[in-house]
């Protein structure tokens, strides 16, 4: 790759967005006032949000270069740079942590009310740990935010979670931690072949099949347990259903995405012959993944743990859109990684208001509240629908794609994936119907309050995502239209001329 | 020229005299407040003349002795834990009364051990400084103070001693093989003179029984079973000094032996990589299981003495620099750790995991100071202990010593879950008996926290400082100096 073709602005506007919200954490510690906190921590992300925007503005779609590029040495011994960069995938991916921070602290207003300062610090961390790994063009510089991001998560889960929360915290932390440290070793031995740690530099170097398979067997483990694939998820409901409602949201809309990230920024451009040889075994533990997260979410009666199985079945569509390796298939994945953050990251906090409320999340002792709750009602529903892939939502356009993708690649295969779709529909009206309008036997319900404006705000731009990449996704893929184009010639497959057009 | 001289040998004069004053308030009555605050002073006035030795250069009686930027900087790096060590021992309560200036005074002396031991460049002052750093340390075990229920210190003390005395001579008796092979004293003609004869079944044993001696010290499986007992006889603040300094002083005295060893000598690196994995299997692995922190601390101190060997087995420059960096990085972390233990400590006594709960609430501080030093020895980026086992790795990697890096980042991974029970106890969990006693903390401990915290941290984030500069002088620690007088 050579230097990027657009100096998109003189400012280190990665850097700027990455650390701001270090600095706000740093800020956080002289605070004491739990009120003042939240308002900071508030404040903080939606400058950071707001100073986000610029990529968007700044971005030039026509190119597949890497884009608002920083490079500095930082230990020149070992050949490790401080080396930023974002394409049109991590930009949708930065744009959407930077969008769903916000809505985070928001919806942990009132439910955390113990060790607050804690909280939010950990909060602010992770957002730049989040940013940094979407960012990094050093292989060095991903893992280290990679890893870095675990201790406020497993702490997040560990202190303001559940009642197992404790046992969630040590599962999501040893098993990511185990994926990570063959990964450690991966892009160790890329280093020794290529002579330095640049991301960039370790692609498309043709190298041996044998160390390509072993690179991406390392690979794989790492970025499956984060998705999480098949075999490789069970940490997810745990760690789901224990953390606080902010810590759902965030490992839903943002941490999962990471694994898919991984795929796309290692596995496809560094090992594309091993991506090939690996890639029908990836895309079976897709298909698993889907139908056996629709199915076990049918099953649930925990309200958080059905969204939770849900999303292994959402990843199972990511993760089957990449390994079809065809345009419409990679773009579909792309899209279903950002509905997800916004779907799920929405349906996450409308369980952690119903638990604010009923401090249950029981699905039977749930079931009837949509009469006394009506706005709540409207974006559930909304946000449900959007989940089953409902035409005119996100989801749609997302999973269309990688059903696209998938019938090009294999109509067998695509059979095995349209029962997980039904099995979407049916697992989503049945907590709408219950939960909406379950009877109104639950005498306890009369006295329920409606949404405030807080969760109003909270909820609403999450509304609006639905439905603007649900009618008109354009701007989406466009941005990631040529990034997509070049990671397929990276992974050496032929661009097929008639791409699934839009719809 | 003399002044040249002089200023090179600033730290060790400085060290010497305040040896002196720390001598003559041993001998009055209850002087424990001014033995602290001269020990305190000593300690500044020694980072300070090693700042300003930092660069000097220069081969000290009769080549003997060699001051450059591989000893200045570890001097620097000693004179630290000096402090640190000085700021731990505040109140400690463990130690008899009466002997407490005495106890300053033996730490002054075991720090003059280590400092002359990384410019030592002849086996003769190589052995005596060695001896001057361990002997020390072996009182300072006795020295806890005895009462009910608590009578191990003295069996500590014993096997701490005879284990140690009996490590030096088999170190003794490789040396004189050496010595023997090659007919000089001084370790950079002894290297050279080595390198015909390196292969021959008498060179590898006396290179190995050398090292034997050193791996007593760093911990290292077979010769790791004091560890625990130690760390659980000693008083709390005892165990912190054992747990740090001496690890990096033998890592240095390893590195000028190892470096004896040809690139490409397979039994060498076989014999390190066998004890790396044997190490780092058998300390997390015991660990698991611990109750006790201190002897948990000391069953992750054999792993990480595996993990340091990692470097060594690469037989080059960059992994000495890596071993030596990484365990400059574990003298801060452990530091972190037993400082938390120290203070939590009710009375002197032993803590048991339980007894970290509700530390949060108890003292942030404290609590930010463990978590952050056990995350870091967990390896968890950005601390210094990802940095380390990450250069580890590579330079073991680089020599093609898959199999070796592969185990070592499982037991990394194993190592996670006894640290996050730390963690547990400290940051989750509530203490069970209501509203604990806030920990009171004076300034000298919130100085040390900060200055941990600090140097775990800036290690971590920049590692060049110390790698460029220890990469830069390992390289040539075989080449023998022409003399510069």
């Amino acid at each position: 790759m050579t230097a990027p073709s657009t100096i998109n602005t003189g400012l280190p506007l990665l850097s700027v967005v990455i650390f701001s919200p270090l600095v706000a954490a740093a800020g956080a510690t002289l605070i004491g006032h739990e009120r003042l906190l939240r308002w900071w921590t508030l404040v903080s992300t939606t400058v950071v949000a707001v100073l986000s925007l610029p990529l968007w503005w700044r971005f030039n779609p026509d190119t597949a270069a890497f884009q608002f590029r920083e490079q500095v040495a930082w230990i020149p011994f070992l050949k490790v740079d401080y080396s930023l960069g974002i394409d049109g995938i991590s930009l949708l991916l930065v744009l959407l942590t930077t969008l769903i921070m916000p809505l985070c602290v928001l919806a942990s207003w009132r439910y955390i009310t113990s060790r607050v300062k804690e909280f939010m610090i950990c909060m602010l961390v992770m957002e730049t740990a989040m940013i940094g790994v979407f960012c990094a063009l050093d292989a060095i510089l991903f893992f280290v935010f990679w890893e870095a991001m675990l201790i406020p998560m497993a702490l997040m889960i560990g202190v303001w979670g559940g009642p197992r929360r404790v046992y969630a915290a040590i599962k999501f932390f040893i098993y990511t931690m185990a994926g990570s440290v063959f990964l450690l070793v991966a892009l160790i031995a890329l280093r020794l072949k290529t002579g330095s740690f640049s991301i960039e530099g370790m692609m498309g170097q043709n190298y041996p099949a044998g160390f390509q398979l072993w690179v991406f067997a390392a690979f794989f483990l790492s970025f499956a347990i984060k998705v999480p694939m098949f075999p490789f998820h069970t940490w997810l409901p745990a760690a789901h259903v224990e953390a606080p409602t902010a810590g759902s949201v965030l490992l839903a809309s943002v941490l999962l995405k990471m694994g898919t990230y991984g795929f796309l920024r290692f596995c496809l451009p560094i090992t594309p012959h091993a991506t090939h040889v690996f890639a029908p075994y990836l895309l079976a533990l897709s298909v698993i993944a889907i139908l056996y997260g629709g199915f076990t979410a049918l099953a649930q009666s925990d309200l958080k743990k059905l969204v939770a199985y849900s999303s292994v079945g959402h990843m199972g569509f990511a993760t089957l859109g990449i390994f079809v390796l065809n345009a419409s298939g990679l773009e579909g994945a792309v899209l279903v990684m950002i509905n997800h953050g916004v779907t799920t990251g929405a349906l996450f906090i409308c369980v952690g208001l119903i638990y604010e409320r009923l401090h249950t999340r029981e699905l039977g002792e749930a079931a009837g509240i949509g009469k006394f709750v009506p706005v709540f009602s409207g974006f559930l529903g909304v946000f449900c629908l959007s989940s089953l892939a409902f035409p005119g939502t996100n989801s749609f356009i997302g999973e269309f794609l990688v059903l696209a993708g998938s019938f090009a690649h294999s109509k067998t295969l695509t059979v095995f994936v349209v029962p997980g779709v039904i099995i979407a529909a049916a697992y989503m009206f049945r907590m709408l119907q219950r939960v909406a309008w379950g009877g109104t036997n639950n005498p306890a319900h009369t006295g329920l309050k409606d949404l405030e404006f807080r969760e109003v705000v909270t909820l609403a731009p999450l509304l609006v995502f639905v439905f603007w990449i649900g009618l008109h996704p354009q701007p989406f893929v466009r941005v990631m239209h040529a990034t997509v184009l070049h990671l397929l010639q990276q992974a050496g497959q032929v661009i097929p001329p008639a791409a699934v057009a839009l719809p | 020229m003399s002044l040249s001289l002089f200023i090179a040998f600033l730290p060790e004069l400085v060290l010497l005299a305040g040896g002196l004053v720390l001598f003559y308030l041993t001998l009055g009555e209850s002087r424990t407040r001014p033995a602290r605050i001269a020990s305190l002073l000593i300690a500044v006035a020694t980072i300070g003349a090693c700042v300003v030795a930092l660069r000097a250069e220069a081969q000290l009686f009769y080549d003997a002795y060699r001051v450059d930027g591989f000893s200045q900087l570890l001097k620097l790096v000693f004179a630290a834990g000096y402090l640190f060590t000085v700021l731990l021992c505040r109140d400690f309560d463990d130690i008899r009364a009466d002997i407490r200036p005495e106890f300053y005074l033996f730490l002054n002396l075991s720090l003059i051990g280590f400092v002359l031991l990384v410019s030592s460049v002849d086996i003769i002052t190589l052995v005596v400084s060695l001896e001057l750093s361990s002997f020390p340390l072996f009182l300072l075990v006795a020295m806890r103070r005895e009462r009910e229920g608590q009578k191990s210190q003295m069996e500590s003390a014993m096997k701490f001693m005879m284990f140690g005395v009996g490590a030096n001579g088999i170190m003794l008796f490789g040396l004189s093989y050496l010595f023997g092979l090659t007919g000089t004293t001084s370790l950079p003609l002894m290297i050279q003179k080595l390198q015909p004869v390196i292969d021959t079944p008498l060179a590898i044993a006396g290179l190995g029984l050398t090292m034997a001696g050193l791996f007593y010290k760093l911990a290292v499986f077979p010769f790791h079973f004091w560890t625990p007992d130690v760390y659980q006889g000693s008083s709390n603040e005892t165990a912190g000094i054992i747990a740090s300094l001496p690890k990096v002083g033998a890592v240095v005295v390893l590195v000028r032996v190892v470096s004896a060893a040809k690139p490409d000598s397979h039994t060498i690196a076989q014999l390190l990589t066998f004890l790396a994995i044997a190490s780092m299997f058998y300390g997390n692995l015991v660990a698991l299981i611990q109750r006790d922190v201190k002897r948990l601390l000391g069953f992750s101190t054999i792993a990480h003495a595996g993990y340091t060997l990692l470097g060594l087995v690469a037989l080059d420059a960059f992994g000495y620099a890596a071993a030596l960096y990484y365990i400059i990085g574990y003298l801060f972390m452990v530091l972190a750790c037993f400082t938390v233990v120290s203070r939590v400590s009710h009375d002197g006594a032993n803590v048991a995991l339980e007894d970290l709960a509700g530390l949060h609430k108890r003292s942030p501080l404290l609590t930010a100071t463990l978590v952050i030093g056990v995350f870091a020895l967990a390896g968890i980026p950005p601390f210094v202990g990802f940095m380390g086992k990450f250069t580890l790795l590579t330079a073991a990697l680089s020599k093609g010593h898959l199999a070796l890096v592969i185990i070592a980042v499982i037991n990394a991974a194993i190592a996670v879950y006894y640290y996050l029970r730390i963690v547990r106890e400290a940051f989750f969990r509530d203490s069970p008996d209501g509203a604990p006693p806030v920990i009171a903390l004076d300034w000298s401990t919130r100085v040390l926290c900060v200055l941990l915290i600090a140097g775990i941290i800036a290690l971590g984030v920049m590692p060049s400082v110390i790698i460029d500069t220890i990469a830069s002088s390992v390289s040539n620690l075989a080449v023998p100096l022409i003399a510069g007088r």
